[in-house]
């Protein structure tokens, strides 16, 4: 056996996946558009990286990649976590593709667990990676059972989970993946983005595909379609809001993520989303701790 | 003291690229591994990550082994990710197991039974003594077994074939006109076909197959099995070239099968019967055959709606069968989630709050 030196651009086809394959997942990707919310079953293939590191988002862009796209990958919001770096480098050597941090000039956009806080535009697409693409997994465990509930909009179930979790804690206690109805017709799983994200996904320019390598299914929000997050008129549903603001850039309105500083409670908050909060630095915005590491880290270019 | 925020990924990820490829090789004083080496000498690992990397290939798996450290669910996935890239031309002709070249061949069911028992290469009757002799430098002598002039036995009889004349075994359910389902190309779908159940009990994870097999032995929906009989040895692989339009012979693999009996007492429309569970393993596989013919076994009884233990319920088995999928997912907890901590981390805040502040007016209101 020959050895084969480590270069897999020369060994794979363009975006790794073969055309019959990617031509498989984009009728899946039709479907999931033409039924906004269905989940579509699809012949998920191995990839070279582990289930649950991105598997179904790395198919989705796979299959609509080309050269002329700029992508850009995100993890937790922000372009610099290991594994976003990781699953970008795979497509800027198996697509040779520009690759970006910027939101404006992507026309792909992979994503977990957040969506950018500047607004997407027509023409951009943005590919979730999904754990778990039933909403209602964690009330039924079987397969067989939450595709009939699904088939007949039953969502009974769903709403007595939020009833019960009002009546324990006094609210609705569910933080990210909250359910949402799509076009009033599917119960969708937004992906384990934090529910601070789940109003923008309605009446969006941009087409949303959701993958799960793992599960198996394809789904989609195409432009311009209602999501509606389940609530009660009683207990509407609410974002998450924060007493701080970003430490970095001053943002009032952005997700943050808590960053521990010291054994004795320090801590600092600064927008989960990087390139957001480094454009606002860049335009000037100042936050009480402009001056931190984390600063000049986030906008060390990669 | 201060924390180091983790960032700068690219510089971390090629850093532990490195520090990996260094952790391979381990101390250069040893010599380095030799594919060749892993290929001959630890064969039956080979034939593991063949198995469950659904790729007959022991060259490829020698190599995902060196590289996976020794690592075989590792091995195992390196192996998938590469065959899944291969083109598929079609589906073979079904091996016939019936004309294997055999190496091993008991039966349980019986003293002796046509063809006899082979007992073959096999660690039943070894003393699990470490060999010391093993470990000093350089070859230890081997004692080579004698050879028989000629085949005991050719075809070596079947356990159906020997259960034939009484109707006393169910007959082989085979739909060998229709291709079979590819779980490499469609997801799983339910009810399973029986195609279907056995291409993911032949991919399923070892440990956990055994395990499910052992829960049903202690009496998680015991199918009382019996091993009728297990062969291992080399079958030929047949191919029909759409331009050929006949069979043609590409190659041939080394294949363990097992077929376990239970009693089935009938009913009212059917007599009494012994019914087969199925186990069909890439090179020498035993404890993966045989646990895997005792939950097919097992499968059945859910199909039939009686399922009550985990071992008989087709949707916990097959969705959790898969090593490289429950790897992933629950490896992958280790990747960030801090946004959706950050999430918790204020729901809990605020709901401890809200618990303090109705404490202390409960307190107030009993003073």
């Amino acid at each position: 056996m020959n050895a084969r030196p480590n270069e897999p651009e020369r060994y794979y086809n363009y975006a790794y996946l073969d055309e019959q394959t990617k031509r498989m997942i984009r009728r899946s990707i039709l479907k999931a558009l033409a039924i906004p919310g269905y989940q579509v079953p699809f012949g998920s293939r191995e990839m070279p990286v582990p289930y649950g590191w991105g598997t179904g988002g790395i198919q989705l862009t796979a299959a609509i990649i080309g050269p002329d796209d700029v992508y850009k990958c995100i993890d937790q919001g922000a372009d610099d976590t290991t594994n976003a770096v990781s699953i970008r480098r795979f497509f800027a050597q198996v697509a040779d593709v520009a690759v970006t941090e910027d939101t404006g000039e992507a026309t792909i956009i992979q994503t977990r667990h957040r969506i950018p806080e500047q607004p997407l535009k027509a023409g951009q697409v943005l590919v979730f990676q999904v754990p778990q693409p039933e909403p209602l997994r964690g009330l039924e465990a079987r397969e067989t059972e939450t595709r009939a509930m699904h088939a007949y909009e039953e969502y009974g179930l769903q709403y007595v989970s939020l009833y019960e979790s009002v009546a324990t804690y006094g609210r609705i206690a569910s933080t990210v993946g909250y359910p949402t109805m799509v076009d009033e017709r599917y119960l969708m799983s937004p992906s384990p983005i934090p529910k601070f994200d789940n109003p923008k996904m309605g009446d969006n320019e941009a087409i949303l595909l959701f993958g799960a390598g793992r599960e198996k299914r394809i789904y989609a929000v195409p432009p311009h379609t209602t999501v509606r997050s389940l609530d009660f008129e009683d207990y509407p549903f609410e974002t998450q809001t924060w007493d701080e603001n970003c430490a970095l850039c001053g943002a009032q309105d952005s997700y943050l993520d808590e960053v521990v500083l010291d054994d004795t409670g320090a801590r600092m908050f600064v927008c989960s989303d990087s390139h957001f909060c480094a454009d606002r630095r860049a335009a000037g915005h100042v936050g009480p701790m402009a001056d931190h590491q984390l600063a000049a880290l986030e906008t060390e270019p990669t | 003291m201060a924390y180091v925020a983790v960032k700068g990924g690219e510089k971390a990820i090629t850093n532990a690229h490195r520090w990996l490829a260094e952790d391979r090789r381990g101390d250069t004083a040893a010599p380095e591994i030799e594919v060749a080496q892993l290929r001959e000498q630890l064969s039956l690992a080979v034939d593991r990550v063949m198995s469950e990397g659904s790729c007959y290939d022991r060259d490829l798996a020698a190599l995902a082994i060196k590289q996976s450290r020794g690592d075989l669910p590792e091995a195992i996935f390196l192996t998938r990710a590469y065959r899944t890239t291969l083109p598929r031309f079609g589906a073979s002709l079904p091996v016939e197991t019936a004309q294997m070249a055999v190496r091993r061949r008991v039966s349980a069911a019986f003293k002796d039974i046509p063809g006899g028992q082979v007992l073959g290469p096999t660690f039943d009757y070894t003393h699990r003594l470490l060999d010391f002799t093993l470990a000093a430098d350089g070859e230890t002598p081997i004692d080579g077994a004698t050879q028989a002039d000629e085949a005991l036995a050719y075809p070596m009889p079947t356990i159906a074939s020997v259960f034939a004349h009484e109707d006393l075994l169910e007959a082989d359910a085979r739909t060998a006109e229709a291709e079979p389902f590819d779980l490499t190309r469609e997801p799983m779908a339910f009810p399973a076909g029986r195609d279907q159940r056995l291409q993911a009990l032949a991919r399923g994870d070892e440990g956990f197959l055994l395990s499910l097999a052992y829960s049903s032995q202690r009496g998680w929906g015991s199918t009382h099995p019996l091993c009728a009989e297990i062969r291992l040895g080399e079958v030929a692989v047949e191919f029909v070239p759409d331009e050929l339009g006949f069979a043609i012979e590409i190659g041939e693999v080394t294949l363990t099968e097992c077929q376990m009996i239970s009693t089935d007492a009938g009913g009212v429309d059917k007599a009494p019967q012994f019914t087969r569970g199925y186990g069909l393993t890439f090179g020498h596989c035993e404890r993966k055959a045989m646990s895997m013919a005792i939950v097919d076994r097992a499968l059945r009884d859910g199909a039939a709606n009686e399922a009550s233990a985990p071992v008989q319920d087709e949707e916990f088995v097959l969705y959790h069968s898969d090593n490289v999928e429950a790897s992933g997912f629950v490896q992958h907890l280790k990747l960030p989630h801090y946004v959706d901590f950050q999430a918790d981390l204020q729901l809990i805040r605020r709901l401890r709050r809200e618990h303090a502040a109705r404490e202390a007016a409960m307190k107030e209101a009993a003073e």
